[in-house]
């Protein structure tokens, strides 16, 4: 199944009208500052899969590893499905099930795949995020790690974060949400939930992590005070990790990560609750990092990807982030740290929850419900 | 006159903790519905027309008890449904719902929006519907 997605004089027109406006949000409901993307593209769908493939990676020769949310991982590869095996017990729950993937950076070397799922364990009810690694080796599983177990177990099944990235000296980092408890996990750093986590790659905790002498602390913690970031890449200039999150009505985020910050989760935000009763009247207060964006409306990020390709005219250097709520991938440009311009890419197409670029420098995305799309440019 | 007593002082509190305990399954079945179906449901149990079906006042709801409750143990209905006269094909994802918290979430479904139901769906009622 194609989708075409056409160049129009009148959307040329609007969005130069629509450039000489501000676009950062204002303080009440109804920036529409986002565009159609004016470019010429196209949405092939190269694997057709009707469950919601929660993250993608790819493999040296550009085929694709595909994780399941439900709870399996597949290898896509000349246009077959080969189901790898091996995975741990997944606990499916809410938002939470079989989470991200990526590969260590010399994954050619040592074969490990890292991946985030939600893990149950005997005696306590419920779950929480789980970090592990294993070598894929012939389409199993093998030499599995357990790196990482946030706890308490919850039966909640709310905001379980899961994201992955590796930077350049093979810091692991990952993202646990606040599992719907907001008032007690993300400004207590002894406890685990609503925090960005740095390890190294055996899972060993780096001594140089922010809190690693704090007696009490939770030294896996990076960055505290976090919602549910569930977009996060390393930015290939700069090396740092930027995250998207899932903030409450109006108040989803962009961030840099930095070390030992808070970003201020529930303290200050830009949102309200989803019944539109104040969370709290600060939007900044001191000590607490502002986000370098915040979404109104929100959009729901569910993944944050950086393009370095030269593929497509005009996007290179802006970041895709999938709307899960309004369905389309937006494009964001920015200057010094400030967006400048946003745009949506594959409207209506469905609900985004991975996208990535390929060593090919081609864009892929997965859609729930429909498979993994790849975006071609058009002339 | 101790036994009459007796019989007086008692059975309110038998006749009370019956609905006592729909009220609490209720009670719980809000929660779990903020937690595992607002989102899409909305709040106000409307969906997004098209989109998520309606649960206030639908008529599928309470045409089609069973396949709702097997929508929520299994995770969703396959094929177009119908709802108050609008057709419905999204997919809803199996949530990890104990039988338990599936008869909380009916009771509270089946009791809110203007929706009205007597009987309490139990937790063996959900146990017993196979796929």
């Amino acid at each position: 199944m194609n989708n075409i997605f056409n160049l129009s004089i009148f959307l040329i027109i609007l969005s130069n009208f629509s450039c000489a406006q501000d676009l950062k949000p204002l303080d009440s409901e109804g920036d529409n500052s986002i565009l159609i993307d004016e470019s010429n593209y196209e949405m092939e769908l190269i694997f057709e899969d009707e469950n919601i493939i929660w993250s993608i990676e790819f493999f040296e020769d550009n085929s694709i590893l595909a994780a399941v949310k439900s709870g399996s991982l597949f290898h896509y590869t000349n246009g077959e499905k080969i189901e790898i095996s091996g995975l741990p017990e997944i606990y499916l729950r809410g938002q939470g099930g079989l989470m991200d993937i990526v590969f260590h950076p010399d994954f050619k070397e040592n074969n490990w795949l890292y991946f985030s799922y939600a893990s149950e364990d005997a005696g306590e009810k419920g779950g929480n995020t789980t970090i592990s690694r294993a070598k894929l080796i012939n389409n199993n599983l093998v030499d599995l790690e357990v790196l990482y177990k946030a706890s308490p177990n919850t039966r909640k099944g709310q905001h379980f974060g899961g994201r992955l990235a590796f930077d350049n000296e093979n810091y692991l980092y990952f993202s646990v949400g606040d599992r719907g408890n907001r008032d007690v996990y993300p400004q207590d750093i002894t406890l685990d939930g609503g925090k960005i986590y740095r390890l190294n790659d055996d899972g060993s905790i780096p001594s140089d992590n922010p809190f690693f002498n704090n007696p009490n602390a939770k030294k896996a913690i990076y960055s505290y005070g976090h919602r549910n970031p569930q977009g996060m890449f390393k930015h290939p200039i700069t090396g740092k990790i930027w995250t998207n999150e899932h903030g409450p009505r109006g108040g989803d985020e962009i961030n840099i990560i930095k070390k030992g910050k808070n970003y201020g989760w529930p303290k200050i935000t830009y949102g309200i609750n989803y019944s539109g009763t104040t969370i709290t009247k600060n939007k900044s207060l001191p000590d607490m990092e502002q986000p370098l964006y915040y979404w109104l409306p929100s959009i729901a990020p569910s993944s944050f990807e950086y393009i370095s390709s030269d593929i497509y005219p005009n996007w290179k250097g802006s970041l895709l982030a999938g709307a899960l709520v309004l369905k389309y991938i937006e494009r964001i440009d920015l200057e010094n740290d400030k967006v400048v311009y946003r745009s949506k890419i594959a409207e209506d197409l469905g609900r985004p929850r991975d996208i990535k670029q390929g060593p090919d420098g081609f864009v892929y995305v997965s859609i729930e419900g429909k498979g993994i799309y790849k975006i071609l440019p058009k002339e | 006159m101790k036994s009459i007593f007796i019989i007086l002082f008692i059975s309110p509190f038998i006749i009370y903790s019956q609905t006592d305990s729909l009220a609490i399954s209720i009670k719980n079945g809000k929660s779990l519905y903020e937690d595992f179906c607002v989102r899409c449901h909305m709040p106000n149990g409307k969906g997004q027309e098209g989109i998520i079906p309606p649960l206030a006042k639908s008529d599928f709801l309470f045409k089609h008890m069973e396949e709702s409750i097997k929508a929520l143990k299994f995770g969703g209905i396959d094929g177009v449904i119908t709802v108050n006269g609008v057709k419905y094909d999204s997919r809803m994802e199996k949530m990890g719902l104990y039988d338990d918290e599936i008869a909380d979430i009916m009771n509270y479904t089946l009791n809110s929006w203007g929706n009205k139901y007597d009987e309490r769906i139990t937790e063996k009622d959900v146990s017993v519907i196979k796929k």
